[in-house]
């Protein structure tokens, strides 16, 4: 290395000849050195800040609210001269498609509005559309309600296909139920209002006409040679108890409920599960006096309601069970989109948000779980009366009074992100309340995820409790003793051996108490608590003994070896803990204890809880706290010991008025460190709990913790995704807290280093 | 310091009790630790222990039946529990005795472990000849030998020369199976990773759109010429799968039903009741030592566990080749280049906290930063051909690693800074004095003196970085990886590769293996071994610490 080569000339100095050159080489080095070293040092740091910042960073785009920018703006030509009755857009947001009054749907380039094609879906009929209904939003399935008093089905499609250069997407139109609209068996009398509800099993309408509401019930047989081809049965039509006029109607999606809007904003709510005999639950009002509906709609998945009024206020209703198993249809929330009299609703396809349009020519964002209004932006000077949304929320296409359509780019990425939903009590969707609840994902795709922090957090602070519950006593009585009593022999044994704790993978102790503690404790649990009873019972009277017994004795053994004649007394008096065990259970429990917690406390057992916990993650953590605290004790000068000891303080005395005073921030900062590490530990959690994420502090119940819902989730989850970043969000609030903790304890730490340094 | 015996206080005023209770409180600490390591070292060094096989003859419900096999775990029950249970027992006793008997022959019994009470077992008996056999599949096997066929046919053996030929025959399995791993593992290995490597050279060619025949050419050549070679390989191997399965033998199991076995799936054969002390202590050595050099079987449950260890303590050198640099760069320059003051201070106070932070936060970052960004954007640049298939943009060997590198780098500052604080003053000034530049006197004097500091920041990284699982669960490690690391195909060292880590196996096994009970004793074994690299690593960095100590003595006394 040149570094040698320049000592070898250093070694033979010639004080008289000043060698430029050498000293060059050497000032350039030092300079290099101090660059490298510099850049180095910062780098490293550098790279300790990015950490946060990059949690930071992944986190923060889930409070950012909606864009809406501006992508073109065209006028219907001629041959979309029919008023609109829906707009939809497919999946790659490329075409749409528009049905009109006259049953003719148009697909066209959502960008230029250039037609594709039209097709006439009641060609060579004469009957129109008098009202429409979705029948199955997922699936494109739409409903034609005729004058005729039938029901056309048809599904617009849109097949990908990949040709020389690119993919293209090709639109057609089919019909699940037969090109020949259904006859409901009505007779030829216009229907008025409608409402499908589609699954497996069959096929359920409501209609009103003239001649009143009805619910028809359809049910599916499919064919003995094929499965796919499917004949409908008519199996019911009755007359619904039902004296007003609805304005809009809403089938759940698995057919068991039924909701009427009247003119005045009054849901009518009933139970069509028997489809022949509709049973009438409720009318239930939640719009102000004076106000009036404009939109009625389902958000995804069929549970909830919208019901949108003419002062832009949007209400959401579902369907709640109170204590006696009835369901009652219940006003849940309220947004509001302006002023201005709402004109639509539009829900989203794969999430729980929808957008409002007004009057004024607004549009609004809104997300229910998470009851997050995230943008209002006004589009188009005239009112809007159509909305229709690309399926990835990633487009819009909106059509105003004067027949301009605009189509705008949607940039909303994470709406169910709110700090209410992450950390407030929300009330989801078929839930009896307002609750906690963390449940990220399910196998179907309308599942509403919850994405509450709370239980988690509760989980972490429930873990780090018991812990530190068991840990704090043993390890800072033990480093008292060790620091003040001991023999420095002995003290040169124990405080490495204990030390070694901290090199201990904590996999093998979540290993253990998951595998070995758990069925242990669980077998021998009234030994479990006779030990913490029994062991300090013991240690006393062991004391006890030896002051009374004789000095020739007691002054053969040297004080401070006191820990290690109680080697055999803490051993007896557990193992005798432990033997007891199976007399106490049958003496004191009726034979079973965990069965004696369930009847008579009310009190659930997991195999797998607090108690476990706390006893594993307390050994984990008794190292940092004893290494710490035996190290403030240890550093009291011990001049101030000798002093009190000289004017006549028995050792007890010293160690609680002089020496731990001056010890107790040092004490305080162990704790703060355990706390932290406690708050933190991983794998214990996850292999000692049984990673349910209840909200319950009993000891023993299991609990889930930020840290092991982190291990578990994030290497499933999409990255990018909201699940992704609130896991990020769980990582970042870890890393404040556990930074928290140190800092106290750092700070309080350095302030005791100054004392000590000046007396 | 003497406790005051000479005041007459009374005894819960002298202050004696607390005093103990605080002794107390240090003898349980150490119980505790020294109990879980007995634990752990009984647990996992009993488990190559050959245990005695029992035939027992049991009354259950009434019926008697026979039971081949260990006796795992017996433990004192109450009486009314084990009737509760729907037991029938009769005894005096209050307490009964309940044993865990592993009775293996998963395939014939569908169960592979027991319960037995003391008072139902009519009669226990140690028979010599019965024969225990580990197999590739279906867990261990308890029964009688009775016959051992050649191509299906029964060789007709007398008692002694049966036990022999059944040895010598499964040592001829055992060089089959040896051949056939070599094939399958190294040569066609390195057929399928060369193969592999055409198809990504083929597909960069296409996506830098070459329309240069002869290269194309070249790749479908060689590409032949490796399938031709697969071929040959293919052809031997199965001609070693036929020589393989020509033996079988014909075992009695508990209840005396008959089953046949093929040699090709024992691994290994032995009559514990038969073995002499010498016997046992040879086959403990064996087991063991299989057990650390072996692949793992039957979903980790069985078998070696040799992958792991290779892949924590390659983990952990990694991280270490990383760490140093960095971390000491950052504590002179801490120390020694950058100005004292509040932002030194605050630098400091948070380097010190990072060593707290939960080591699942740097898993996180681990994760979303070098996997997905910079793993991303190196995927982008240098391997597109692979794409969609990520290179680096998966977990793999260097993230964990560099995650672990980050994790540790606050415990190599603190430690490094410590070492540097005590230098004295007058050493530096002395160099500078003499005319040595800055970079001299810290090449030169200050840093050969605070190398102790920097082995015992390193120590400690490691064994902090050893036992770390949580994040590299995020990054890389899995519960098994089809391939090592470090092996013969060029550039040998693969830090993409997914890797298998102790510490993962342990959790693997322990908590994600469909037969927990029968893994259990795999997992103590597992978790000893964790124990102990974690003490080699750690003695090996003391030593090489002591022996700096002791060279660099005389510097530090001056």
């Amino acid at each position: 290395m040149s570094e040698e080569s320049g000592s070898t000339k250093l070694v033979i100095p010639n004080p008289l000849v000043f060698d430029r050159a050498l000293w060059r080489r050497r000032s350039l080095k030092d300079l290099l050195a101090r660059y490298l070293v510099g850049a180095g040092g910062i780098a490293v740091i550098g790279s300790i800040i990015l950490i946060f910042l990059f949690l930071f960073m992944v986190v923060l785009p889930l409070f950012k609210g909606a864009e809406l920018h501006e992508l073109s703006s065209y006028k219907l030509s001629n041959s979309h001269s029919e008023a609109t009755l829906l707009y939809s857009i497919e999946e790659q947001a490329e075409i749409a498609m528009r049905l009109d009054r006259k049953g003719v749907v148009h697909f066209f380039y959502v960008d230029s509005g250039e037609l594709i094609e039209s097709n006439d879906l009641l060609a060579g009929s004469d009957a129109t559309i008098s009202s429409w209904a979705h029948v199955d939003a997922e699936q494109n399935f739409i409903g034609l309600g005729l004058d005729t008093g039938q029901v056309l089905i048809f599904r617009h499609e849109y097949a990908l296909q990949y040709g020389d250069e690119k993919r293209e997407i090709i639109p057609s139109i089919t019909y699940p139920y037969g090109n020949l609209p259904l006859a409901l068996e009505l007779g030829e009398q216009a229907l008025l209002s409608l409402a499908v509800s589609d699954n497996e099993d069959g096929l359920t309408f409501f209609v009103y006409t003239e001649s009143g509401p009805r619910l028809i019930n359809y049910e599916k047989e499919s064919s003995f040679l094929d499965e796919d081809e499917v004949t409908l049965e008519l199996t019911s039509q009755v007359r619904l108890p039902y004296a007003d006029t609805p304005v809009k109607a809403l089938l759940s999606p698995e057919r068991e409920w039924l909701y009427l809007l009247n003119q005045k904003g009054t849901v009518s709510f009933y139970d069509i599960r028997e489809k022949d005999e509709p049973i009438h639950i409720e009318d239930i009002s939640v719009l102000e006096a004076g106000h009036l509906p404009t939109s009625f709609e389902f958000l995804l998945g069929g549970i909830s309601l919208l019901l949108a009024d003419d002062h832009g206020n949007i209400h959401q209703l579902f369907l709640v069970r109170n204590e006696d198993n009835v369901r009652h249809l219940t006003a849940i929330r309220n947004f509001k989109s302006g002023a201005a009299k709402v004109s639509s609703i539009t829900t989203e396809r794969l999430r729980k948000g929808f957008l409002a349009t007004d009057v004024d020519g607004n549009i609004s964002i809104f997300h229910t779980t998470a009851s997050r209004h995230l943008l209002t932006e006004n589009i188009s000077s005239n009112a809007l009366l159509h909305l229709g949304i690309a399926p990835r929320s990633d487009k819009i296409i909106a059509e105003d009074v004067t027949g301009q359509v605009h189509v705008w780019e949607l940039d909303s990425e994470h709406p169910e992100a709110s700090l209410s939903s992450i950390w407030g009590k929300v009330w989801y969707e078929s839930y009896p309340e307002p609750d906690y609840i963390w449940q990220s994902s399910s196998a179907s795709s309308d599942f509403e995820p919850k994405f509450s922090l709370t239980p988690l957090t509760f989980g972490t602070f429930k873990a780090a409790f018991y812990a530190m519950l068991f840990a704090m006593p043993l390890a800072i009585c033990g480093a008292i003793f060790t620091a003040y009593f001991m023999a420095p022999k002995m003290r040169s044994v124990v405080k490495p051996s204990i030390e070694i704790m901290a090199a201990l993978p904590t996999v093998i102790l979540g290993f253990l108490a998951g595998l070995w503690l758990a069925p242990y404790v669980e077998v021998n649990l009234p030994g479990v608590f006779a030990i913490l009873l029994l062991v300090p019972l013991g240690v006393f009277s062991a004391s006890f003994v030896w002051w009374k017994l004789p000095e020739t004795i007691t002054n053969k053994i040297t004080d401070g070896w006191q820990a290690a004649l109680l080697f055999p007394v803490v051993l007896f008096f557990a193992w005798l803990s432990l033997a007891l065990s199976p007399w106490l259970e049958q003496v004191l429990f009726d034979g079973n204890m965990r069965l004696w917690l369930t009847d008579t406390l009310g009190v659930g057992y997991d195999q797998r809880n607090a108690l476990i916990i706390g006893l594993t993650m307390g050994f984990a953590v008794i190292p940092i706290i004893f290494s710490i605290s035996e190290d403030a004790v240890f550093s009291v000068p011990k001049h101030l010991t000798s002093g009190s000891l000289a004017l006549g303080a028995t050792p007890w005395q010293s160690l609680v008025h002089v020496v731990l005073p001056s010890a107790s921030p040092g004490i305080f900062s162990a704790t703060m460190i355990g706390l932290g590490r406690a708050v933190g530990e991983t794998m214990i959690v996850l292999m000692a709990t049984g990673n349910t994420p209840v909200m319950d502090f009993s000891i023993f119940e299991g609990m889930r913790t930020l840290s092991a819902n982190v291990a578990v989730e994030l290497p499933e989850s999409e990255v990018a995704s909201t699940h992704f970043r609130v896991l990020f969000l769980a990582s970042l609030v870890l890393f404040i807290f556990t930074f928290f903790f140190n800092t106290i304890a750092e700070i309080v730490r350095q302030r005791l280093r100054e004392k000590y340094s000046s007396l | 310091m003497p406790t005051n015996k000479y005041h007459k206080d009374p005894f819960y005023k002298s202050g004696t009790p607390w005093i103990w209770l605080n002794a107390g409180a240090v003898t349980i600490s150490v119980i505790m630790v020294v109990g879980l390591l007995a634990l752990i070292a009984v647990r996992g060094l009993g488990h190559f222990w050959p245990k005695t096989v029992y035939e027992i003859e049991y009354l259950d419900n009434k019926v008697t039946i026979q039971i081949i096999g260990e006796r795992v775990e017996t433990e004192e029950v109450l009486k009314q529990r084990i009737l509760e249970s729907g037991i029938a027992v009769e005894s005096d006793d209050e307490l009964i005795e309940r044993s865990l008997i592993k009775v293996g022959n998963r395939d014939f019994l569908g169960v592979d472990f027991m319960l037995t009470v003391e008072p139902n077992e009519l009669q226990v008996d140690k028979p010599k000849d019965v024969l225990v056999l580990e197999r590739t599949q279906w867990g261990n096997f308890y029964g009688y030998l009775q016959q051992i066929k050649n191509n299906g046919e029964v060789l007709n053996l007398d008692e002694p020369t049966k036990w022999q030929e059944l040895a010598s025959r499964l040592e001829r399995v055992d060089d089959l199976r040896d051949r056939i791993e070599h094939i399958e593992k190294v040569e066609i290995g390195r057929i399928n990773y060369q193969l592999e490597k055409l198809r990504l050279k083929k597909r960069g060619l296409e996506l830098d759109e070459s329309t240069d025949e002869e290269k194309f050419q070249a790749i479908e050549d060689k590409r032949a010429e490796f399938n031709a070679d697969y071929e040959v390989l293919k052809s031997e191997l199965d001609a070693l799968y036929r020589e393989m399965s020509r033996d079988s033998v014909t075992a009695k199991i508990m209840n005396g039903k008959e089953v046949e076995i093929m040699l090709a799936n024992i691994v290994k054969a032995y009559r514990p009741n038969a073995m002499s002390l010498g016997e046992k202590i040879i086959f403990y050595i064996k087991t063991f030592w299989g057990f650390i050099t072996d692949d793992p079987r039957e979903a980790n449950t069985e078998g070696g566990i040799f992958p792991a260890i290779f892949g924590t303590v390659l983990t952990v050198m990694l991280m270490s080749v990383v760490v140093m640099p960095f971390g000491v760069i950052a504590a002179i320059y801490l120390r020694e280049y950058a100005k004292q003051g509040f932002l030194t201070r605050l630098v400091r106070i948070s380097v010190n906290n990072l060593a707290g932070v939960p080591s699942i936060v740097y898993g996180v970052f681990g994760l979303g930063f070098f996997v997905y960004v910079v793993g991303g954007t190196i995927d982008e640049l240098f391997y597109s051909a692979a794409l969609p298939a990520p290179t680096f943009g998966s977990g793999g060997l260097l993230w964990a690693s560099l995650t672990l590198a980050l994790l540790t780098v606050p415990v190599v500052i603190v430690a490094t800074e410590e070492g540097l604080s005590r230098i004295p003053r007058s050493i530096r000034e002395g160099s500078l004095a003499l005319g040595a530049t800055k970079a001299e006197t810290l090449w030169r004097m200050i840093l050969p003196m605070t190398s102790p500091a920097i082995m015992t920041g390193l120590i400690l990284s490691i064994a902090r970085a050893a036992g770390e699982v949580a994040p590299l669960m995020l990054v890389g490690v899995v519960k098994l990886a089809p391939s090592l690391p470090l092996d013969g195909n060029a550039p040998f060292v693969h830090l993409d590769r997914k890797f298998m880590h102790l510490g993962f196996h342990i959790y693997d096994v322990g908590f994600q293996s469909p037969n927990v009970e029968a893994a259990r004793p795999l997992v103590y074994a597992t978790a000893l071994i964790l124990v102990l690299v974690i003490i080699i690593l750690n003695l090996a960095a003391i030593y090489t610490r002591n022996h700096l100590r002791e060279k660099y003595k005389d510097l530090e006394q001056n």
